[in-house]
Parts: C-alpha cells; structure tokens; sequence
C-alpha cells in the first residue's frame, strides 16, 4: 500500500477563525450566482492568501533571483541546434532563384530547409489563410521568411545566412493603407454597422465637423523576443517549449505542419519575458520551423530571434487612418454621423478581422454616437501582418472619437471635460452603435466627477490658462478621458476555459489550466482562486507550465479575459473538489454519531471546519486530504467555463458582444516647450474600475504599466519604414518606449471602489488588461490642449501620433504660422 | 571555449581570468569577439542575465564590476554585459544576479522588488536589480539623497515593458529600509585584495600577447609597438560602439587592441591653460571635472547614453567614431578643443576643427590612436548645450546644439555656433557665427544668423527626424539662446526651457 506522507502541525494548530470571514464567504458565493447588481458588501479579506489579497506574483522571488527561467535559459542536451532565418529583402516581387549550396558548405550548418521542405500544411494562418510558412514565389514583405538554417551554435547559423545567392524580380511596394483601401486592396471585407438615419442627421444638425488622424502601430518590445526549443519525441512527434500566448493553437499549427495528429505534439509554456498581444499568433511560425528540423533531424532545436529580426519579421499593432463627419447641438452634444476607420492590416489577414472589428465597437468609446455609420476597412500594405496588440484595435478607434470630442469642445468654445461629459452614456442615451446597452450607466460618471474632484480638474484648468497666458515658450496642457472597454472575445467560441486541479496526499494543490502567464499576474490570480475555495494558504497552492496535455482546445490568453475565464474554470475545479470532500467528510467524520452535518461544513484556513462557536470540529486540511485517499474518493477535478449572454451577428451587425464594460478615467497635465517640441507630462490621476479586485497590488500594477505603455504609444514610439518597405526603426536605438525618467512625477491612481461588477464574473472583478491602455489617451488630448492656447484655445491642433517632440515642434510652428498669416491652420472644417 | 575554477597560475594570455560572485573563474580559448553575455550564458551557464536586444539599449544584461580602488576596496558600476567584451573581466570582480542573495535570504535590492511587485514578467529584473544593486553599494560607500536625478541616472538604462516604472522607483526607495543582508562573497575581507592582486598579474602576463587575439597593452609604449605591428588591429575602449559591428551586424572582430588600460590615456590632467583629457577616460570618471568646469557639458552627460555605457564609453571613442550624431564633437568644436594623436611615427596635435574630415572619415592614420583631448580653459566663456531626441532618455540627438561665446561690453565675442545631425559630420556653421560676432544679442542678430543657418545647412531626413524638423529646431534653438540672453526675460521671468531639459 502507498504510504501517506507525514502531515506538519498538529489537528488544533489553527483554533481561532474568524467566523466573519465564512459569513462573508457565503454572502460572497450568493452573491455569485444572482445576475444582478449589488453592492459591495465584502471590501477586505477573505482568509488568509486568498483571492482580493495583493499577494505578490508567484514568480517574484524567482524573478529577483534569475532563477525564473525563460526559453533560451532552458538547458538542451550538447549537440542541440540553433537555427537561423534568411529574410526577404524586399518587400513585394517574386522569388526568382535560392542559391543555397553556399549556406549549407558554411562551418557547422547541420540543416537547411525551405518551402518545399514542410511536410503538410505550408500555411500557417491562424483564422483565414495567408501567411505562408516560408515564401513560395510570392514576396509580400521585407522580413518575410524564406529559409532556416540549422546550426551548431547561433553565430554559426546566422553567419550562414548571409551566404544565400538570393534573385528577386521586385515589384513597388504598397505601403499606404489609404491608397491601397481605395483601390480596394484589403485582407478582408469591410463591415459597416449603422443605428439611425445618420445622412439625414448630418443634413439637419446645427453644427458639423469632419477630421481626419493618422494613428500609429506600436511595436511590443516584449522584452524576451519570440523564441522556442523542440525536442522530438519518441514517436512522430514533438515536445514544444515556446514564449506562446496561445499553446493550442500552436500545438495545432506544429501537427499540421508537420502532418500528425495533434495528440503527438505538446505545447508547454511556463513564463513569456512580456506577450503584450505579440505571441498570440505570431509565436506558432517558429515553433513550426523549429518543429520540422527537430522532424528532421532528430536533434532538439532552438529559435531565438535576434531584435532586429524580430522587429522587421513580426507585425505589430494596426497604424489607422480615421476619418470623422459627425453632427452636434449648440452644447456640443452628438447627433451622429459618419465613422471610418481603415486599419493598416500588413500582408495578411491574421487577426485583422476581428481586431477592426473592435476598433468599430469603440468608435464610440464612452459617448452616445447619436445616429452614425461605423464603417471598418481592412487595408493589405507590404508590411508584416499586424497583429493583436493590448486593447486589440479599441485603442485606435477610440482615438477618433477622443479627436473629435476636442474639436467640438474648441467649436462650441467649451471646456473639452464639459464636451465629454455631456456626451457620456445616459439614461435614454444607453445603447451603443451596434446594439448593445450599456449596463452600469453611472459608473462612468461617477469615476469621473471624483477624478475631476480629486485631480482638482477646474482649479487647476484656471492656473493653466493663467499660466499660459503668460509664458510665451512653456504651454500647459491638461486633459480627461475616460475609457469604456468591452470585455469578452468577439469570436464567441473563444470565450471558454477549463483547469485541471489535483490534490496531492500531503495536501499539497497542483492547479493546471488553459491560461499563459507573461507578467499580468494571471498564474497568481488562479492560485488565489483556487486557495480561497478551498480555504488554503497561497503558499499551498502551485502552478506549473501551461501545458495542451493538461488542459486541452484552450484559447489564447488575450481580450483581457485570462483571469475572468481561467479563474472561473479554476474556480469550478475547486468548488467540485470542495463538495466531493465535504460530501464525503460528512459521512466519514463522527461516523458512529451519524456523521457532520453536511449543511454546517465548510474549509476555512486549511481546516475542515464543522458546526460554530465552541464545539466546532477541526479536522487539519492535510487529514481531511489523507482520509478521502483511503476513502477512495478522487482528488482531481477538472473545470469548464464559458462565458454567458454574449452574441453578434455580422450580417445585421447588432448584438452583445461584450459580457461587460470595463471603465476608467484619467488626468494628464503636460508641459509643452513650443520652440523645440519637446515636453514632459507633470502629472497624471487615474480612477479605474476592476470591480472588486481579485489582486489590488496586481491590478494596479496592470493600471500604471498599461498606460505607460499607452504613453509610449502616443508619444515616442515611433515607426518608421523607408520607401522601400524597410522598418528603419528596427531596435531600441531607435525605437523608443518610455524609460524610466518618463514616468510622471506625480502618478496618483486608484482602483473604484463599491462597484462590483454587475456580471457574475469571478468573485465579481473586472478584467484588466487592456482597458487601462488607453487611458493614456489624455496624454495626447494634453499636449492638444496646450498646442491649442495657442490660438488662445479656439483652434483645434492637428496632431497625429506618436506625437514626437518632432510632431509637437512642427503642430506649434503651424499654429503660429496660421496666427501670422491669418490662415486656418485647423484641421477640422 | 573551455571554463576552469581552480588557482593555478599559467601564463595563458587568451584565458580569462576573473572573480565571478566571489570565486575565482578561469576561462580559456574565449575568442577575441565573445561578449560577457555570451561568456555568462554560455560557458559558465549562468542564464540568469539576459539578452533583450544585444546593442547596450535595453538593460536586461546589466552587471556589475568591481574594480580595485587605491583605498583597497572594489568599486562596482553597471555595464551591458552584450556589448562588453569578455576579456574586459580579465581581473575585476564580475557580480550577477545570481551572487546577490545569501541562501535564501534577498539582498536588499531583491527584497525590496518583490515587497514593491516591482516585476511583471520578469524579465527586465535581473537587470534592474543588479542597477539597484550598485545603487545601493554606492550608497553604502558615498551616501546621497536619492534625488529624481540620481534615480533616472542609475535606472535610465534599464527598459521595463511591463511597470511603467513607478513601483520600480518605489523599490529603489525602499532598498534601505529591507534588512542588511549581503552575499556571503562581500564576507571575506580579503576579496578586495586577492581582485587586486589577480588584477596586476593577469595584466602583466596578457600584456604583447600574440595576434588574432585580444591584446590589453598597459602602457602608451606598449600601444605604439603593437599599432607598429598591428595597423590593422581594431583599437577598443568602451566598446560601446565598436560591439554593435559583431551583435548587430555580424562583423568580424578578430584582431583587437584594447585601449582601456593604457595608464596614460586614462589620466585627466590640469594646466593653467586647460585640461589635458586621456582618451581612455570614461564618461563617468570625466563628470566630475566637467561639473565643475564645464557646467554645460556635464549636464549633457545626464542624457548621454545611460549609466551602464557612461560607465565604459569613452571621450576618445566618441572623437575616433565621428558619427555626424555624437554628443560630444559639436561640444568639443564649440570649445575649440584640441586633439592629440600618437603612434609609431610620433605624435602630432591638431584643432579638433582639422579632424573631422567626411561622414566618419577623420585625419587619424591607419596606425594612429588618439591620446587625449585638450579642453581649454577660459574664464569668460559661456557655453550653452542643447540635445533634441525622441526620447529624453538614453536616445540619440536629432540635433545637438553647443553654443559658445564671451560677452564683451554687451556684445558677442569668439562666437562658435557648433551642431550635430545637421550634416555628414559635427560642424560649426561659420556664417552664422559672423552674424553673432559682435553683435548684441537683440532679434536683429539673432534672425540673421537664423537665416544663415538656414541658408548653410541641410541636413538629412532619417529615423530620427526630417530635414525639415531639423532645421526648424537648429533654428529655434537659436532662438532659445536669444531669449535665455535677454537679460529682462519676457515678462516676470517666465521660463524658455523645460527644466528637465535644461542644459
Ligand atoms: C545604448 C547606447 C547609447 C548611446 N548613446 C549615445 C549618446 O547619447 N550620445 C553619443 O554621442 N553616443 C552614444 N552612444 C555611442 C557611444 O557610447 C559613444 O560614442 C562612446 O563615446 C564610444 O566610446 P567607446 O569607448 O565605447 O568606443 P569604442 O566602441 O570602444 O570605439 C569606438 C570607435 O573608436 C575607435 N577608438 C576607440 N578609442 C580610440 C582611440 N583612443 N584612438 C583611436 N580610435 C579609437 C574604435 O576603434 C572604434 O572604431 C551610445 C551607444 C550605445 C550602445
Ligand atoms: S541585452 Fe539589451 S542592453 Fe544588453
Ligand atoms: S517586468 Fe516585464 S519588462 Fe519589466
């Protein structure tokens, strides 16, 4: 028989609970099943370690160490390959000749491989076809993939590269997405969602603007660039270590490529040095390559792509072009009108559906539309095929409406805050554009008249103008927005997840499921899920790699949802592991005095704890565990989850695509100096809603790091390509995301509280990933409004972004102009 | 590449020889080319450092060297260990991330990460730890209040994707209240010492080793025989430029000199009339002096790079690689700074005005090096130097300003109006000059030279900015020089300048 381990601690150890916290915990799984709203009743602790703990991540200590080890960390056996990639260096013609007789003669090439080297599928397009594993004939961007070569060491590998005779017939390349959407060039159809008579809106409306933004892409920098490690099975297949967003999809990939069933390829991915959209889809190309040559020879293999290559080979998020045409009353309030944001797609289709997709749906960001047409194009440029990238194209198109709000504000002479706020979703004013209601209606006003309260908004808008007034050089600027972001995936079968939870006989939790961690916290959310329905401490709860041959068909980790649909899952796990063990503790236990009284029993604080006050039996969690083994009762379970409520349909373009909104505000104040362009952003105050939080400390630290990161975006992170279609800003020399002096100096932000989520998500929190991002959005309306005085605040800047000190400089020198020559420098009609 | 940890002592000029968190390391047959990062990861398969983009811009290779000081103690600074070369360990104290913890226990800088969730994904941390490290270490030796300043210089080289920095910066603050715990390697007092010795012999053997190899000659003589003998062996100081060659586009570098240890281009020397500068002398070690001399110049330094390539980069190495948008030659022109070139068939001094011939061709001869740089010194000037870039930090100038004049009875004297990024190489722009010399500095003048400048210059378009935004900034940054001039500034002494920018 197998022996049971030697449980520490003795049965009492732990006598004194806090019965408040198990009230509150049945108050709490209550609460969890009704629909509607509540109040938030429970605002601290629910035992030790649980869920709403700012525990720290479950890797800190091994972060802080460098023991946490990343792919390229990973030990390999001696004689394991590295493989280098050779690269189109144009950006459109056709593959006319590969000399490659050079590259497989250099020192230590081992294996080289092409287009007519893959087994099965040749294409690894995620959702619709079009991105070839390596070039056919077809080129269709500079950095696309046109061979590998395997290696015993990586500068071997990438030396050999450079020996391909490589013949080209070049044709120009398309590199305006504007142009391209008029000759009608697009990776897929366009789709057009419309409430309203919005023509005959435009026809009758006291005032009507138009405007027009360029919006750039933005780069990940995930810091730990793509990169996997092969090794081959026993039998056909492979074992794929990857920095992956999306292990299923990979393990998909991986078999079609290599032709073999899925359940001969296991994707494992324990930790990514930063995902940030970037290895949703665009992880599964190498994984493939490196799967073929482990196929092929029989060796574990590795693909690390240096920065560059990286840069110039993966896309990056959409740069779009929006245009607006929207009617407006006297107050500046909307009417409606017409929308068109044309997102720049790259080569290919990749996600690019549905991420313009959500650029429509937040066309509207936290405004009534009134009656609008929202058209979505998809435009193919020569370029890397754009990809998911946090806020998933919601960014993008809530730059068009956040333009426009400014400009009517500067129109109707109002303060730009008043504009918004008149605009915001109301009572009678509640449904979106594509059908949606819009549920918490007074949360956003709410965020945002205790952010204008707390950020001292008006007080400090009358010391700016006085300030301005005076100083010819330095102008302030200061502005709020707010987001209002749709949570769930727009892809309905997408919106599901599963765990796998098993209990060891010492007690110990082993908590699997479909999730990747790649910084978010979402590893330590689940533990505490899992801790806090089993009544553990965190510290006896693990995590390990996220693997396909543990939790299988899981979807990727993105759309925010990683700890709204894994937690559930988790949660499910562990609730019926829970009731498995209390089923079986209410028979087993006081068997001679007819057993516990099922109703009373409950896990609190790693005890099995039965009836209250005094005489409660306290049976040791780790004793509890031991019984229901010789019990025979299972100590594994495996949870589902899918999202309720959710449904769109593309023909009528109506529905509810988002389980809920998430919201938040945010103040920015800048300072501009308007001879050189350059500026700084003094301060910033920030009210976000997560509903009740899982992991303040986590939440928070999503809240900063999204909109610094939506900072970079709109200020220094800029892409540039040469005519040729080369990415010229291919490395961090040149591509600059915030460093660390670019964090304000006076950075306030706080999470909303005493709204819970109205949706019966996990314990009622709110995804957080993506919407803080564009909360960042005020940064740009900042430097707006400083650009703006001016024109002492009655012209509007063009100012497309990233707004560079460049930009910056050359909006100032033509606002001035205009002042000069009289010349209207604005932008809007 | 072979990797031993034992004490013996043979004379092998191409192993490298160093302390590793406290143990003595040997590593032999280490090629001329292979970084410290890849000696780490591979070699001695410590992956704890990374790799985020192998051109010095990320942080995530940051480490620690601990050289001897005179007062017998190790000085750690910061370095990318990507674009270090690994011979550059030879005898100094190498500290990773691995080397910081006691068992179990986190050093400071480790506690008060985790205590502050300063890490996401983690993987700009060990970087960022091991900035916070030296942060901390210098604080031990030289207290100071940890000012806005202070901090951006010490973590301005560290890119992080995930924070946005803020618990960052509250870490770096809370270090000092986390329990004093420290490696068991900082135990041993003796360390210092065995670094030192270790540091005197290894230099005296690998000093004339054979070519194909990494040479690390001690004295100016020694560097003039091998320059006699190895024309073609490249010169490395910092290698903070010379690096990107091989990790970012593959070259070569089998043939290498290295210039950081030569005695006499790491002096800085005072004369009545100025100050003599070794080529060899790094940014850091040159701070002090420009601080008190050249206000200026020094304030630029805070947005020269970042600390981890302050720490190595170098004067020479800025003058030698003559990019059209290095920092310091338009400074250097503005100064009217001279250089001192050497080598086999003697040395000659020349106004750096005479060096810089064509985009990154100078007057230095195949076996020449530069020696030093003279700064003179002059009561009266004024200098004023601007940097535009992306971003403030760490980033590479669009333009770079240096201004410098003397006011005589109100007017403008020995006027020199210098650039980078305007043109094929750093340049004074003559014309304008003439239009400031002996001039007030009123708006007639001012608009003058403008149009001079205009009428001189054309600069390029490129990743860092368009020829129009180039030459509208060159402009207005004139114009900034006027109105900081302006003895009654507009109105109630409103500012011309962002404080942070200020130079
Ligand atoms: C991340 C990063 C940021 C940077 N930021 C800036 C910046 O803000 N401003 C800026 O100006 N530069 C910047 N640089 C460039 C670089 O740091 C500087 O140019 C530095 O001064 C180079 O010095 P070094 O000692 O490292 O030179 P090395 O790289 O060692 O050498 C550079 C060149 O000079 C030659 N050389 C070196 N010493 C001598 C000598 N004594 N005689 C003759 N030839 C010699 C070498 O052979 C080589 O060709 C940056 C570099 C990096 C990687
Ligand atoms: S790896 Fe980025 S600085 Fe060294
Ligand atoms: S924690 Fe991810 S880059 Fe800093």
């Amino acid at each position: 028989m197998r022996t049971l381990t030697k449980l520490p601690g003795s049965p009492n150890a732990e006598a004194d609970v806090a019965s408040e916290s198990a009230h509150a915990r049945k108050a709490q799984v209550g609460r969890n099943k009704g629909d509607g709203p509540l109040a938030r009743d429970v605002t601290h602790d629910q035992g030790q370690g649980n869920a709403s703990h700012s525990r720290q991540h479950e890797s800190a200590i091994k972060h802080v160490t460098g023991r946490a080890a990343y792919i390229d960390d990973m030990p390999a056996p001696a004689d394991a390959l590295h493989v280098a990639l050779g690269w189109s260096p144009v950006a459109h013609g056709r593959l006319t000749r590969l000399e490659l007789e050079r590259v497989k003669a250099s020192p230590g090439v081992v294996d080289v491989i092409t287009f007519v080297d893959i087994p099965g599928h040749t294409d690894v397009g995620p959702i619709f076809p079009g991105d070839p594993l390596f070039v056919d004939d077809a080129i269709s961007y500079l950095g696309q993939c046109l061979f590998a070569v395997a290696a015993d060491s990586h500068k071997a590998a990438r030396f050999a590269v450079t020996q391909a005779g490589i013949e080209i017939d070049e044709r120009p390349a398309s590199l305006d997405p504007v142009a391209a959407a008029e000759r009608e060039e697009f990776v897929r159809p366009t789709h057009v969602q419309e409430s309203g008579d919005w023509q005959q809106v435009l026809e009758g409306a006291p005032h009507v603007l138009a405007g027009e933004q360029f919006v750039g892409g933005q780069e990940h920098f995930y810091l730990e660039g793509q990169a996997c490690l092969v090794a081959p099975t026993e039998d056909e297949g492979v074992i794929v270590y990857t920095s992956n967003q999306h292990p299923s999809e990979t393990q998909k990939l991986v078999a079609e490529v290599l032709d073999i069933p899925f359940h001969a390829v296991t994707v494992e991915t324990r930790r990514m040095g930063g995902g940030f959209g970037g290895k949703e889809t665009q992880a599964s190309p190498w994984a493939c390559i490196a799967a073929i040559i482990a196929r092929r020879t029989g060796r574990t293999t590795r693909i690390r792509l240096p920065r560059a290559e990286d840069m110039r080979a993966t896309g990056k998020r959409h740069p779009f072009h929006n245009r607006y045409r929207l009617g407006f009353d006297d107050q500046g309030v909307l009417l409606g009108g017409d929308i068109t944001v044309i997102g720049d797609c790259g080569y290919s289709p990749d996600l690019s559906e549905a991420i313009v997709d959500r650029a429509m749906f937040h066309a509207d960001n936290a405004y009534s539309l009134g009656q609008v047409r929202v058209t979505g194009q998809r435009a193919r440029t020569h370029t890397a095929s754009n990809t998911a990238f946090r806020g998933f194209g919601g960014p993008q198109g809530m730059m068009v409406i956040e333009a426009a709000m400014d400009d009517i504000a500067r129109q109707v002479g109002e303060d730009p805050l008043t504009v918004r706020k008149r605009n915001l979703y109301r009572a009678g004013r509640d449904i979106t554009h594509y059908g949606q209601r819009v549920e918490q209606l007074t949360l956003l006003h709410d965020i945002v008249s205790q952010l204008e309260e707390s950020s001292d908004y008006w007080a400090r808008r009358q010391a700016i103008r006085q300030y301005n007034a005076k100083s010819p050089i330095i102008k302030k600027g200061l502005a709020l927005t707010p987001v209002k972001f749709g949570i769930s995936f727009t892809a309905k079968h997408l919106n599901q997840a599963g765990a796998l939870l098993h209990v060891y006989t010492d007690g110990s939790v082993m908590i699997n499921h479909g999730g990747t961690e790649m910084g978010q916290g979402l590893h330590t959310k689940v533990c505490q899920v899992v801790a806090r329905e089993l009544g553990l401490d965190m510290d006896q709860v693990r995590i390990s790699a996220t693997r396909t041959d543990k939790v299988p068909n899981t979807s990727p980790t993105a759309a925010s949802s990683g700890a709204d649909l894994n937690g559930m899952a988790a949660k499910d796990a562990a609730s019926q592991l829970r009731e498995r063990l209390l089923d079986f503790a209410a028979t087993h236990f006081n068997a001679e005095q007819g057993g516990l009284d099922r109703e009373g029993l409950r896990l609190e604080n790693g005890t099995l704890i039965a009836g209250d006050g005094p005489d409660a039996k306290r049976i040791p969690w780790g004793e509890l565990v031991q019984a229901a083994y010789l019990g025979r009762i299972s100590l594994s379970a495996k949870g589902f989850y899918s999202t309720p409520l959710i449904h769109y349909d593309r023909e009528t373009a109506k529905g509810r695509p988002f389980y809920y909104y998430a919201h938040g505000a945010s103040v920015s104040e800048v300072s501009v100096d308007t001879l050189s362009g350059e500026y700084q952003v003094t301060r910033v105050d920030i009210l976000h809603d997560v509903g009740d939080s899982l992991n303040p400390a986590i939440d928070i630290g999503q809240v900063e790091g999204g909109f610094i990161q939506g900072m970079g975006w709109l200020t220094t992170e800029e892409l540039k390509w040469n005519e040729a279609g080369r990415l010229v800003s291919d490395g961090p020399a040149t591509y600059k995301i915030p460093a660390f002096g670019d964090l304000p100096e006076v950075f306030n932000v706080a999470l909303m509280q005493g709204h819970p989520n109205s949706q019966a998500s996990i314990y009622r929190s709110k995804a957080v990933g993506e919407p803080p991002f564009m909360l960042a959005i005020s940064v740009w309306s900042a430097l707006r409004d400083a650009l703006s005085s001016l024109t002492d605040y009655h012209k509007s800047p063009a100012l497309d972004t990233p707004a560079t000190p460049e930009r910056v400089l050359l909006a100032a020198e033509s606002l001035r102009q205009a002042a000069v020559h009289g010349t209207d420098a604005d932008d809007s009609e | 590449m072979s990797v031993a940890s034992s004490n013996n002592n043979v004379a092998d000029p191409a192993m490298i020889d160093f302390y590793l968190n406290g143990k003595r390391r040997q590593c032999a047959d280490i090629p001329p080319d292979c970084s410290m990062l890849e000696l780490l990861r591979g070699p001695l398969g410590h992956t704890g450092t990374k790799e985020g983009c192998a051109s010095g811009d990320c942080g995530a290779c940051t480490v620690a060297i601990g050289e001897p000081t005179a007062d017998g103690s190790l000085n750690y600074h910061t370095v990318n260990a990507c674009i270090t070369p690994a011979h550059q360990a030879q005898g100094a104290h190498l500290v990773t991330v691995e080397g910081l913890s006691r068992g179990d226990a986190l050093h400071p800088a480790q506690a008060a990460m985790v205590e502050c969730h300063a890490s996401q994904c983690g993987f700009c941390t060990p970087g960022i730890v091991m900035s916070l490290f030296v942060l901390h270490e210098t604080q031990r030796t030289r207290p100071a209040p940890f000012t806005q300043q202070r901090l951006e210089s010490a973590l301005g080289g560290n890119l992080c994707r995930c924070t946005g920095y803020r618990p960052i910066r509250d870490a770096a603050l809370q270090m000092a209240d986390q329990p004093d715990t420290h490696p068991t390697w900082a135990d041993d007092p003796s360390l210092p010492g065995a670094v030192a010795s270790l540091c005197r012999d290894v230099m005296g053997r690998t000093e004339g080793a054979s070519p194909g190899h990494y040479t690390i000659p001690r004295s100016l003589e020694a560097l003039r025989e091998l320059k006699r003998e190895r024309p073609e062996a490249r010169l490395v100081a910092g290698a903070t430029d010379l690096w990107l060659e091989t990790t970012q586009q593959l070259k070569p570098l089998d043939d290498l000199i290295d210039v950081s240890r030569v005695e006499e281009l790491n002096r800085v020397e005072a004369h009545p009339e100025g100050w003599w500068v070794g080529a060899a002398v790094t940014y850091s070690r040159l701070a002090p002096l420009l601080d008190a001399e050249f206000p200026a110049f020094g304030r630029l330094l805070h947005r020269f790079a970042s600390m981890q390539i302050r720490n190595r980069g170098t004067l020479g190495g800025n003058v030698a690689n003559a990019s059209p948008i290095g920092d310091c030659p338009p400074v250097l022109l503005a100064l009217d700074a001279r250089l001192l070139l050497d080598g086999p068939d003697g040395e000659r001094d020349m106004p750096i005005d005479a060096f810089f011939l064509d985009y990154k061709q100078t007057a230095l001869k195949a076996n020449e090096f530069i020696r030093g740089i003279f700064l003179p010194r002059s009561e009266a000037r004024q200098l004023k130097v601007w940097k535009l870039s992306k971003r403030r930090e760490d980033d590479i100038s669009a333009v770079l300003a240096a201004f410098a004049w003397r006011l005589e009875d109100g007017v403008m004297r020995d006027v020199r109006l210098a650039f980078g990024g305007m043109a094929a190489i750093p340049l004074r722009v003559p014309a304008a000059e003439a239009a400031l010399e002996g001039q007030k500095p009123d708006e007639a003048a001012f608009a003058e030279a403008k149009r001079a400048l205009r009428r001189e210059l054309s600069p390029m378009s490129d990743v860092r900015g368009s020829a129009e935004y180039r030459l509208v900034a060159a402009s207005n940054l004139l114009e900034r020089l006027r109105l900081s001039l302006d003895m009654i500034p507009t109105d109630n002494g409103m500012e011309v300048m962002l404080d942070a920018y200020a130079h």
